[in-house]
């Protein structure tokens, strides 16, 4: 008999305080490897779930920074290296000329660092998920709202995790297989 | 009791303020004997200094009027205490009036009759015409703050739901009267020291700077009454976050008109222009504008990016308290030059007026800030305000 590979176990619940509940519980429970699926932003959920502080605001720092030096830099070469050109007996390198040009690539590359570093580590775009093998996720974009304990978690047990999901009286709980 | 204790508190700061005040300014006049040149020039900086307290304040509670928003719950009382402090700025405005001969060339007609430029301007900068249009913005700036006020208290003790849409009325119109006033205020008073030199963004500028120093100064009062009920329950690290990314704003917009005027005079390099930043940007004058690139925008900027900094009261305090001196040097920066041109000099008057001003400033400020309740409860903008989870 083939062994079925489990990612998790999902309960469904039907309004934002039942879920906001259950996550809480199952952080106080010990589980740590939880995820919540909701069709909306339900405030202190992040939080329930363990999620803390991310690294992306260092990403959009460094992501400044390279366009701040790129911008100053292009113009500095440009100016000063390349193609000196006598502008107005003003010396070649003229820095503030330079400074609105390294002011929007400053900003330029710390938003396209924000936008792309914010997909990298979410891990998106994600075409395949084992959630989706769960007939009835397909509601978390509807009016329901899921709570997830991955198998990965160190404390996972089958059986005594869908005790748990049970006890917290959701309106089904599942298995997503891998 | 708790009440009790903070009235006692607030009498306590009011009477050392004024006395320190009180203390300052007579050693200022005895210096002054000395030297009345001196005496005027540090009395216009210490008055346009504070000046801008009353000012900052009045226009940035017509914006909250005018958007709403709960971070306004926390400020506003110390926003309007601030813009009741404007008849003692009016009383000090009329030292000066005695000493204008020894500030603007422009004042004197042999001067004038001798340089093409200033006979040109005469029409402008002229005696009469100068206090007629200072007796305009002072009456403009009394017309606001007097109504910003009544209408507040009179929804305090009523809770008549029109006066927020009456405030929001008279908001919009108001702000343009407050940009138009400081504008030429600015004109008159600081652009005017040196006659020949124009620039368009000088007011922008000014009205940056007021509006910074009273955000400031209110995000500061908030956060010494943050351990203290009912600011409280008031604050919130949301509410803080939102203040402090305002403050960011007006950092970032004060750094942005600064280098945008910068810039412009420096490409255009002609010869009416270039000598106030020829002035400005050399020997000593040089590292006070080094000083208010890094500590009135790299710095705060950088800080103010970090969410830690602004959802914490603590922080996003100390940092205010440290703008509203940097604004001070700002101030500095822009109205000495214009008697100092080799570079800043110490003078004691530099330090007395300033600090006996603002000592006699923050005693009446204490006074109208005690005066009514702390938190505006009667505003239905703040209805629901004070309930948590939101």
């Amino acid at each position: 008999m083939p062994t079925k590979r489990i990612y998790g176990l999902v309960a469904e619940f039907e309004s934002p305080g039942q879920l906001l509940e259950a996550a809480n519980r199952a952080r106080e429970a010990g589980y740590r490897s939880i995820d919540a699926f909701s069709p909306m932003p339900i405030e202190g959920l992040a939080e329930a779930v363990g999620f803390g502080n991310t690294r992306l605001p260092l990403v959009v720092l460094f992501g400044g920074m390279f366009g701040a030096a790129g911008g100053f830099f292009l113009q500095w070469y440009a100016n000063v290296l390349s193609f000196p050109l006598n502008v107005d007996g003003k010396p070649f390198n003229s820095w503030p000329a330079f400074i609105p040009i390294t002011f929007e690539l400053t900003i330029l590359c710390a938003a396209l660092a924000a936008t792309i570093g914010m997909l990298a580590m979410n891990g998106l775009p994600t075409p395949y998920h084992p959630l989706f093998n769960v007939p009835r996720f397909v509601m978390a974009t509807r009016g329901r709202f899921f709570l997830c304990i991955k198998a990965r978690d160190k404390k996972f047990d089958i059986g005594s995790a869908r005790q748990f999901l049970e006890s917290l009286k959701p309106f089904g709980v599942y298995e997503a297989e891998v | 009791m708790a009440t009790d204790t903070l009235r006692d508190r607030f009498d306590q700061i009011q009477r050392r303020a004024f006395i320190l005040g009180i203390a300052a300014l007579t050693l200022a006049v005895l210096d002054g004997i000395r030297a009345p040149e001196q005496f005027v020039r540090s009395y216009l900086l210490a008055f346009v200094f504070w000046l801008g307290f009353p000012l900052g304040c009045a226009a940035f509670l017509m914006v909250h009027h005018l958007t709403g928003g709960f971070w306004g719950l926390p400020i506003r009382r110390p926003l309007e205490a601030g813009t009741r402090t404007l008849p003692l700025l009016t009383a000090l405005a009329l030292p000066l009036l005695l000493g204008l001969s020894r500030l603007y060339s422009w004042t004197h007609s042999d001067l004038v009759a001798a340089d093409v430029a200033l006979k040109l301007k005469q029409p402008y900068l002229n005696l009469p015409f100068f206090l007629i249009r200072n007796g305009i913005y002072f009456a403009v700036w009394w017309t606001l703050t007097v109504r910003l006020n009544r209408w507040s208290d009179e929804q305090d003790r009523t809770g008549d739901p029109l006066l927020a849409a009456r405030l929001e009325n008279m908001s919009g119109p108001g702000l343009v009267l407050y940009g138009l006033t400081v504008t030429f205020f600015s004109i008159d008073w600081i652009m005017s020291l040196e006659p020949h030199w124009f620039s368009t963004i000088f007011g922008m500028i000014f009205m940056v700077l007021q509006v910074l120093g009273a955000l400031a100064l209110a995000i500061l009062v908030a956060g010494l009454l943050s351990r203290r009920e009912p600011i409280a329950s008031a604050i919130t690290p949301d509410r803080f976050n939102d203040l402090g990314n305002l403050v960011l704003t007006f950092v970032m917009l004060w750094a942005y008109l600064a280098f945008s005027q910068f810039l412009i005079i420096w490409a255009g390099n002609l010869i009416k222009e270039i000598p106030w930043y020829v002035t400005r940007a050399e020997g000593g004058w040089a590292v006070v504008a080094l000083v208010m690139i890094f500590f009135s925008f790299a710095i705060p900027f950088y800080l103010l990016l970090m969410r830690a900094v602004k959802r914490s009261t603590e922080t996003l305090s100390i940092l205010c308290g440290a703008l509203i001196i940097t604004n001070f040097v700002d101030v500095y920066w822009m109205v000495v030059p214009a008697f100092e041109k080799s570079g800043p000099r110490f003078y004691l008057l530099d330090f007395l007026l300033p600090v006996g001003m603002g000592g006699i400033w923050v005693a009446a400020f204490v006074r109208q800030l005690k005066s009514r309740p702390l938190l505006p409860l009667h505003d239905p903008r703040f209805a629901g305000a004070l309930e948590h989870g939101h």
